[in-house]
This record gives structure tokens, sequence and C-alpha cells, in this order.
């Protein structure tokens, strides 16, 4: 009965965004108020209908109800619960009903809370909004439905894929999908501003607390999901620019410069076009990513090609939003009145830099990904575009705009003087030199280049600090007044400072564990000791262990530290009977922000075990990295302030003398 | 089984989601236009500017430029009309139909190509507390899985269960379940060859190595064995021995009873062979229930492609004559296979066991007992071992 409910109310969710998609047009180009009001309560009505067949699915699920196939393919009553749950998105039917819910929900913010958006805007966005939710409820209904019954239903399902069995699963596919489909709010509103051929002065202030609620969501997706692999895969690598993980880094990259694009808008109002292409561009890689993961093109271009149906519809969709989209942009672009005017270097042309920069590497990476893809479609040839090419032109690319990055926010608006935020940045300079100099010497001069890009990292921490610190004028003002000023500096101000600052972490992390991991791989026999660093590892013994729905082998090493005893690491194997498949669990010790990295291979006859064991120096700064960038994308959200970037007058820039040191 | 609040549910549901359009259509209302609304944006941004800089956060200098930028955006605003509107009745009748007809029919539309308002939930909870009356085969079987895992030597669940696996396609588990019984009850002719037959058709119709020796086995026990014999003669036929298969087949229709119900199968595969089926035999022999397999009825054998050329009459004769010595043949190399291959690896408790039992079935009681004492001394010290040992030696009524 639940799931017979659940499936008609996705029925009437996919007449409603219909409804959705035509009226509020429709009203829109007629100036018909009434029509355009329309689409408030049916965004609110299809959130509803939306969210009830997706608890309806989450329902089946947590009951075991074999009645419905999806269930029988991807649960199993053994199960703990925390998995029944997350086993509704584990799969390609359930995944697709979170998209089009995280959607849904999108929409009906934007009903509820677009109170003072003109009603022209609100209509045509949310219209475009139940366009792409028309073209995905149909995806699902046509190709993928959840809801699909048996007749005679088995009394135990074939359980959820194992490597999935774990928290990581709660947690990170909705976290990417809140922030691939928040993008979809700037996409709409892109859409109905070319439609209208005018940018609203409230377009701005929609879309960038949208973009950025996005991009947040989408930097801990992809953090997440970056350590799940970490820990789960048992490789101990954080990054392996597999498409799969392309796929979600190109969204971000776009969000990145839309983000800093939209800022410019709201600002100063400039920038425009740009930042509708942006929009356009950053949503239409969320599909790419949709597309790329769930048409099965990635396991084999051939695979696809011979079971077409769920891969033609996506890309019947990618081809209507994204060449539609670009093509509106082609058609209307020109008719967008042009903003303010600034000079090269300034703040906006900071931000045009690093829009470029963050532009050329998401395509960088865009040709790494599809280009292997592209060549097996029209010549059979297999190439593989590896971790060679992403650090030589993304890493290429990335590099000169973080060290780049400390000078935008301190130069003003409009005009900006570069050799005066030279001189401010002198302390953060002279520190990151220190720092490099002290990695150096402390690393026995090991890779230079990783002492080097160290000092950057510092560079970054350092001239973050020091923007907030010119904002509380800080060594130039009393105390007092400093304090007073500090803590009247807006929090959007402290959100691009700790943001900016999280990616110096991230890269500091990225280096060390490069340049200084150490590894050593070996085939032990309980009581065989192997050291690492300042550690042994003893082989204290091998367990067998059962969990609700597994028996595992777990193997547990006893640390000394200098000979002194520092408690024990376990990795383990588990094998999962419903499946027939084995997991390795990866066992992790943390020290400080660096990590001991265990994990175990298969057992030989004889009772030897392989072990590979990693030393990774601050590794977790990696994440904590994307963390912190995302906390601070959290503190500029918090800051509801209209804002305003306040030029400085021309004539002070003659008047004024250079800064006090 | 259609229930009536299903519907009643599908119908209000559909009635909110009409709601959800007419509600708003049916409110007179203005919109709220371009110019009212940027003009809403720049005065905050005025009041914003006041607030910054009556809080330090803007120089007096920087706010004044700030202001004058913002005045310069209202002003390019101001000339613009105000928002025309042009509600029209028409209009909104034409999308209200819309509503009311297209989303009914779509909603029934698609769910009634998508739905299956007729299979009831079924949560397992539910299905595991309710009555067993036998409707929900899953949960019978499931049940009976359950009460096997706890305890594991019950023989009879095994018996009773593997038809059932059998008949829900579930085939490795069939055989699985006919290994068990086979090894708690002892092997008789009736259950080797029901398990032959799902190995048989867990191959797609292909007669292997195992199963032939299960129909072996079961041919051995009753040499009458109407199944066994049958999967034999394909197994023979699917190796190219076609003669073998004729001679089988045709011993077997020689055998049978007038009526019986097999007897058109033989003679299609006797057929298929280019064999003339003979005559009944007049003394009707009590035939032992063996309906004919679903799996060969509905799969049919494969015919290796590169079969041998038809068999002569004389190899037809000589393979009928010869069977009998064959089978046992048969059956003594796979017992003499198993005592090698226990030789080698000892620690195989279910194969001493079974070791035993052959023996024991082939009437040479010492070796049985050989089998046992070998099996004791592989497994001395592990009690469980040893209490099934025992048993097997009851079972067996070897020694005390």
């Amino acid at each position: 009965m639940i799931a017979e409910l659940g499936q008609y109310a996705l029925v009437l969710a996919l007449a409603l965004a219909l409804v959705q998609m035509v009226v509020p047009a429709w009203g829109a180009a007629k100036d018909d108020p009434v029509l355009m009001g329309v689409a408030g309560p049916v965004a609110v009505a299809l959130l509803l209908f939306v969210s009830f067949a997706f608890a309806a699915l989450v329902a089946v699920y947590v009951t075991s109800d074999f009645s419905v196939v999806n269930v029988v393919e991807n649960s199993h009553s053994q199960m703990p619960l925390i998995y029944k749950i997350t086993s509704t998105w584990g799969n390609h039917e359930g995944s697709m009903m979170l998209w089009v819910f995280v959607l849904a929900a999108f929409g009906g913010l934007v009903a509820l809370f677009g109170g003072n958006l003109p009603d022209r805007l609100k209509a045509n966005a949310l219209a475009v909004q139940g366009a792409i939710a028309t073209a995905f409820l149909g995806f699902i209904l046509l190709t993928s439905n959840p809801f699909a019954r048996l007749v005679s239903p088995p009394a135990e399902g074939r359980s959820l894929n194992p490597v999935l069995q774990d928290p990581g699963l709660a947690i990170h596919p909705p976290l990417l999908y809140l922030g691939y489909v928040g993008l979809s709010i700037a996409f709409s509103f892109a859409i109905a501003a070319l439609i209208e051929g005018r940018i609203d002065a409230a377009w701005a202030r929609w879309v960038r607390p949208w973009t950025l609620a996005a991009w947040v969501f989408l930097t801990l997706g992809i953090a997440m999901g970056s350590y799940w692999a970490y820990y789960e895969l048992g490789w101990g690598g954080w990054w392996f620019w597999d498409p799969v993980e392309n796929a979600s880094l190109m969204p971000w990259l776009a969000a990145t410069a839309l983000l800093h694009s939209a800022v410019v808008m709201e600002k100063r109002d400039a920038l425009k076009i740009w930042t509708i292409l942006l929009a356009i561009l950053a949503f239409s890689l969320s599909l790419i990513g949709t597309f790329l993961v769930r048409s099965g093109v990635l396991t084999s271009v051939h695979a696809f090609a011979s079971d077409p149906a769920r891969g033609v519809f996506i890309l019947g969709i990618l081809s209507v939003f994204i060449g539609g989209g670009l093509l509106l942009f082609a058609l209307r672009a020109g008719e967008l009145r042009q903003g303010g005017l600034f000079a090269p270097v300034s703040r906006e042309g900071a931000l045009v830099f690093n829009n470029l920069f963050l532009t050329a590497a998401t395509a960088a990476v865009f040709v790494g990904t599809l280009y292997p893809l592209a060549l097996e479609a029209l010549t059979d040839a297999k190439i593989t575009v590896g971790p060679p090419f992403f650090n030589l032109t993304f890493g290429g690319l990335m590099l000169p705009l973080v060290a780049a990055m400390p000078f935008g926010p301190l130069l003003a608006w409009k005009r900006g003087d570069l050799l005066g935020v030279a001189q401010r940045l002198t302390l953060a300079a002279g520190l990151a030199v220190i720092a490099g100099v002290v990695t150096a010497a402390a690393t026995g001069g090991g890779p230079v280049m990783a002492a080097v890009l160290i000092g950057l990292g510092i560079f970054i921490i350092a001239g973050a600090l020091t923007e907030i610190a010119e904002r509380a004028g800080i060594g130039r003002v009393p105390a007092r007044v400093a304090w007073a000023r500090f803590r009247g500096v807006p929090l959007s101000a402290f959100g691009t400072a700790v943001a900016h600052l999280g990616v110096g972490v991230c890269l500091i992390g990225i280096v060390s564990e490069s340049a200084w991991s150490l590894e050593r791989i070996a085939s032990v026999k309980v009581g065989d000791t192997l050291s690492i660093g300042s550690r042994d590892l003893t082989f204290a013994r091998l367990e067998n262990r059962s969990g609700p729905n597994f028996t595992a082998r777990t193997a547990v090493f006893d640390i000394h530290s200098g000979g002194v005893s520092a408690g024990t690491v376990e990795a383990s194997r588990r094998m999962f009977a419903a499946r027939q498949m084995a997991t390795t669990e990866s066992g992790i010790r943390t020290y400080g922000f660096s990590q001991l990295y265990l994990s175990i291979g298969e057992e030989t006859p004889d009772g030897h075990l392989s072990v590979r064991v990693t030393w990774k120096p601050l590794v977790t700064l990696i994440w904590l990295g994307a963390v912190v960038m995302a906390i601070g994308g959290g503190l500029s959200l918090a800051d509801r302030r209209l804002r305003v970037g306040a030029p400085r007058p021309a004539r002070r820039r003659i008047a004024q003398p250079a800064p006090a040191e | 089984m259609t229930s009536v609040p299903l519907f009643v549910a599908f119908a209000l549901m559909t009635a909110v989601a009409v709601m959800a359009v007419l509600w708003p259509l049916s409110r007179a209302r203005h919109a709220r236009g371009e110019r009212e609304a940027d003009l809403a944006v720049y005065r905050d941004q005025l009041a914003e500017i006041v607030r910054d800089q009556a809080g330090g956060r803007l120089s007096p200098e920087q706010a004044h430029a700030a202001r004058i930028e913002v005045s310069r955006r209202i002003l390019a605003v101001g000339g613009e009309q105000a928002v025309k509107e042009s509600a029209s009745p028409g209009r909104r009748r034409a999308a209200a139909v819309v509503a009311l007809v297209l989303i009914p029919l779509l909603g029934v539309g698609l769910y009634a190509r998508l739905g299956s308002p007729a299979i009831p939930g079924a949560p397992l909870a539910e299905r595991l507390s309710a009555a067993a009356d036998g409707s929900d085969i899953a949960i019978l079987v499931r049940r009976v899985e359950e009460h096997l895992s706890a305890n594991p030597n019950d023989g009879q669940g095994y018996e009773i269960l593997a038809p059932v696996y059998a008949r829900l396609g579930r085939l490795d588990d069939a055989a699985r379940a006919y290994r068990q019984a086979i090894r708690i009850l002892g092997p008789t002719a009736e259950r080797e060859a029901a398990l032959g037959e799902v190995l048989t058709a867990a191959a797609d119709g292909m007669v292997t190595q195992e199963a032939a020796q299960a129909f072996a086995a079961a041919a051995s026990m009753d040499p009458r064995a109407v199944k066994a014999r049958y999967y034999l003669g394909l197994a023979a036929e699917q190796d190219g021995r076609r003669a073998d298969a004729a001679a089988i087949w045709s011993q077997m229709l020689a055998d049978a009873p007038a009526g019986a119900p097999w007897r058109p199968l033989l003679e299609t595969a006797l057929a298929r062979l280019g064999v003339q089926p003979p005559q009944p035999a007049t003394p009707p022999l009590q035939a032992p229930a063996a309906p004919v397999p679903p799996a060969a009825a509905t799969r049919g054998p494969r015919v290796a492609p590169d079969a041998a050329p038809g068999p002569s009459s004389a190899d037809v004769a000589a393979a009928a004559q010869q069977t009998p010595e064959q089978r046992s043949a048969m059956i003594m190399g796979m017992v003499s296979r198993l005592e090698e291959r226990l030789a080698a690896e000892p620690k195989d408790l279910d194969g001493w066991l079974r070791l035993a039992r052959a023996w024991s079935v082939l009437g040479d009681k010492a070796k049985a007992e050989a089998a046992l004492q070998s099996a004791k001394g592989a497994f001395a010290g592990d009690e469980e071992a040893g209490r099934r040992i025992e048993a097997a030696r009851q079972d067996l009524g070897l020694g005390g």
C-alpha cells in the first residue's frame, strides 16, 4: 500500500512539474499576475508530493518490503537500521529520487522565501525549475521506476553493496546532491534573466547566497567522499582523478568561479554576463556529472551503447538544458545591460583573473575526463588519462591562482593599488619564507618544491589573516579601537578570510602527504614486527569477529613508540554472506594531524598476511582544509546584510600616501 | 485484491494536486513589478550604507561614493514605466481546465501503466508474524531455513525444503539441501535422483559429471529408478554415446508398464536417436512415482552437435546387456576416487561419512567400519566430529 501511494505521488508530482513549467512561464510572457502566481503554490505542492514519494520509498526500505523490486535488489533484513535507510539512495533509482527530492526542496524554498523577488523573475525561475523537475521525474518514471513491484515477494533481499555499508553513504550523497542541485537555482535564475533580457537588482542578491550554499555542500560532499574513499577502499589514496571524482570537481570549480563572480555582481553591478554564463556552466557540469555517473558510460562506452535507454534519456536532458541554456545565452546575452566599470588592477580585476584560471582548470579536468570517452566512442581505442596529466594541467593552473589569492581581498574595488597590497603582505611573505626554509631544514633538504609549496601554504594562511588585521587596523590604531573595529568587521569578510585560509591548510596537507609519506609493504606472521618512522608495529593476533550481517578477520597490531607501548591498531577484511563479497576495513590511528594507515590483504594458507602500513604526515589537513573552507562559506552565508562594494573615491588615490608600515 | 482505502487515498491526493493549481488561480493578485522590487533593494542598500557608516565600517568618503553609486542605479530604474498588468479570465479558465483535466488524466494514465494496486504491501515483520497458512512460500522457506540454521542436522527439514527450492527456481540451494538430506538421512534412490535432477537443471539441462554420479548412485540403489535411468540415458546422449543412450532408454521402455506417463518422453528421446521404440513389456511393473521433471520438459536436452553416427542394433543390444556392470563399475569408481581423495586430504569429515555410507550401501561392512576408524583418527580430539561418527555408526548398523 505504501509503495503504491508513493508511486502515485510520484506520478502526480510529474503532472504538477508540467504545470509548474508551463503556466507561470505563460503568465510571465503575457504579464498575467494570476498565472504567474501559480508558480509558488505549485512548487510547494510539488515538494509535498516528491517528499511523500521519497518518504514512502524510505518506509518500504525500513520495513524490508520485499514486494518492491528495488528493495529486494538493494536491502537485506539483517542490515542495521541506518544502512536500511541509506540503501534507499545507495542505488540508481533511489539516488535519482534523492536528486529530485533535493530539487523539489530548492524549488519549494524559492517559492516560500522569494517574496521580495519581482514576479516575472520568480515565475520564470520556477518555470525553469519545473522543467528540470519534469525531465528528471520523467526519467525516473519511464526508465528507473523505484516502485516496481513483485507479485510473489522473496523473503530476503540481495543486500546493499558491502562497500556502501558505511556511515559515509548517509552523508556523502545527500551533501553532494545538495551541492549539485543547489546550482540549479543559479541556473534557473540565469535562464529567467535571459528570457527577460534584463537582470534585476534582486537577481544578484538571490544568486550569490544560493550558489554559496550549494558550494558549501559541494565542498563538504567532495571532502567527505574523498575521506570515505581513503579509509574504505584500502589504498590510502585520497584523490584518484577518477572520472566519478572529476564529475564532482568540475561543478565545484565552476561554482567557485560563479561565487566570486556573483560577489562582483552583487556589490558592483558588474560582470553580469560572465556571471550568467558561469551559472549556466556550473549547473551544466552538475548535469554532466550526473550523466557520467548514472548512465553507465564510464564502465564502458560500449556497455552504454548496448543498453542505452537510460543513457540516451539523460543525454537528451543534457542536450535540452545545456544546449538550450547556451543557445539562449548566445541569443540574449547581448541585450543585457553592462554594469559598472573598473580598472584592471582592482578587486574586480582580481576576481576576473580568478575566474579565468578556475574556468581554465575546469576545462583541463573536463578534457582529461571526457577525451578518453570520446576517443573510445570514435576509434575504439582505450586510453587512460592519469594523474600526470591532471597534476601538470590542473596543478599548473591552480598554483599561480592560489599564490595570487592573498592579494585579491586586499585590493580595493574599482581601482586598486598593487604595490600597496604587496607592502601589506610583506609580513605574510616573510613568514612564508621562514616556513619554507625551516621545512627544508627539518626534512633534510628533501624535495625543494615541497618546501616551497609549504611556504606558499603559509603565505596563503598568513595572507588571509592579514586581510582581517588590515580591516581592524591592528598595528595602526590603538588596541581598543582595533578591537572595536575587529568586532565590526562584517561576517562575510571573515568568511572570505576563513575560506582562503582553508585553501592554505588544504595545500599544506596535500604537499606533506605527497612528499613525505612513508610506506612499508610486508608479508608478516603473528609476532613479526615492522617499523615505520619512529613507530614499531607488532602483529599481535588475528581474530574472527562477527557483525550484524558479516563476519570479519581482524588483524590486531600493537604499536610501540620508542619502546613504549602506544595502543593498538586494527585492520580487517569483512565477508558479507548475502553478496559473497569482501571489503577491507583499514586501521587508522590519528596522531595530531598525521595518520598511521594500515590495510591488510589476503591470508596465505601458511598463516602469512600481507600488510601495507603508511605514515601520512599532516594528511588530515586535506579534509580539514575543506571543512575550514566550508565554514568560511557558512560564515559568509550567515551575513545577511546587503552588500554594497564601497569604491575608494578616485581623488584619494592621489592624495593617499603609502600605507604606514 | 484491490483495496478501497488505496483508491480513496488516490482520489484525495489527486484533489490536493488539483487544488494546488486551482487555488492560486482563484485569487486576484497584483504582480510585484521589477521596478518596485529593484527600488526596494536599492533603498535597503542605502540604509545599509548609513548603518555601516554609523558603525565605523565605512569612512565618510567611501560611504559618500557608495551612496552616489546606488543613487545612480536608482535613477537608472526611475524612468521606466509602471508594470502593465493584463490578468485575463480566459487564460485563467484555460489554466484551470488544464489543471482539472491534465493532472487526473496524466496521474491515472501513468499510474495505470506503472502501478500495481492489486499487490498488497509486504513488510517483512508482518509477513513473519502472520499465521503460517502456506500462502507465502518465501516466508515458509525462510522459517524452515531459520529452523535449519539452528538445527543443522535435521535431515527431514532439508528433505522438505529441497523440492520447494527447486520449484522456486533456487536450484543451487535445492542441490545444497538435497546434499544435506543425503548426508544426514543417508542416500536413497529418490534423493540421489532428485539431486541429479536439480544439478542438471542448474546446468541448463546438461547432465554434469556430478549429476551423472548422483543418477548412477540412484540407479544402483534402485535399478528400476525411472528418473535416474532417463537422465543417465540423456547423459550418454550428451556425451555422444548414442548407443548407450539408446540401450538405456530401450530397456526402460521394455520395462515400463503400458500406461506409464513417461513413455511418450522416452519414445520421443529414442526417435531423436533414430531408434525404433520396442513394444511394451507385457508384465506391468510397479512404477515408482516419478513424474517427468519440469526441467527436462521445459528446457529439453541439449544434443551434442558432434554426436557420433547412429549405433547399430548390435551395439544397442550389447549396451543393454552391459548396463548393470557398467553401473556398478561406475559406483566403484566413484567410491575409490573418494577413497583416494580422503587419503590425500583426511580433514573431510563429511567425506569419510559418505565413504562409510557408500561401503555400507555396497554391502562391505568391514570397509565401512574402516572408513569410520580413519575418520576418528583424522578428527581425534574433536568432540563434535566424534559424536557424528558414532551417530553414523549407529545409522549404518555397524559395530556397537
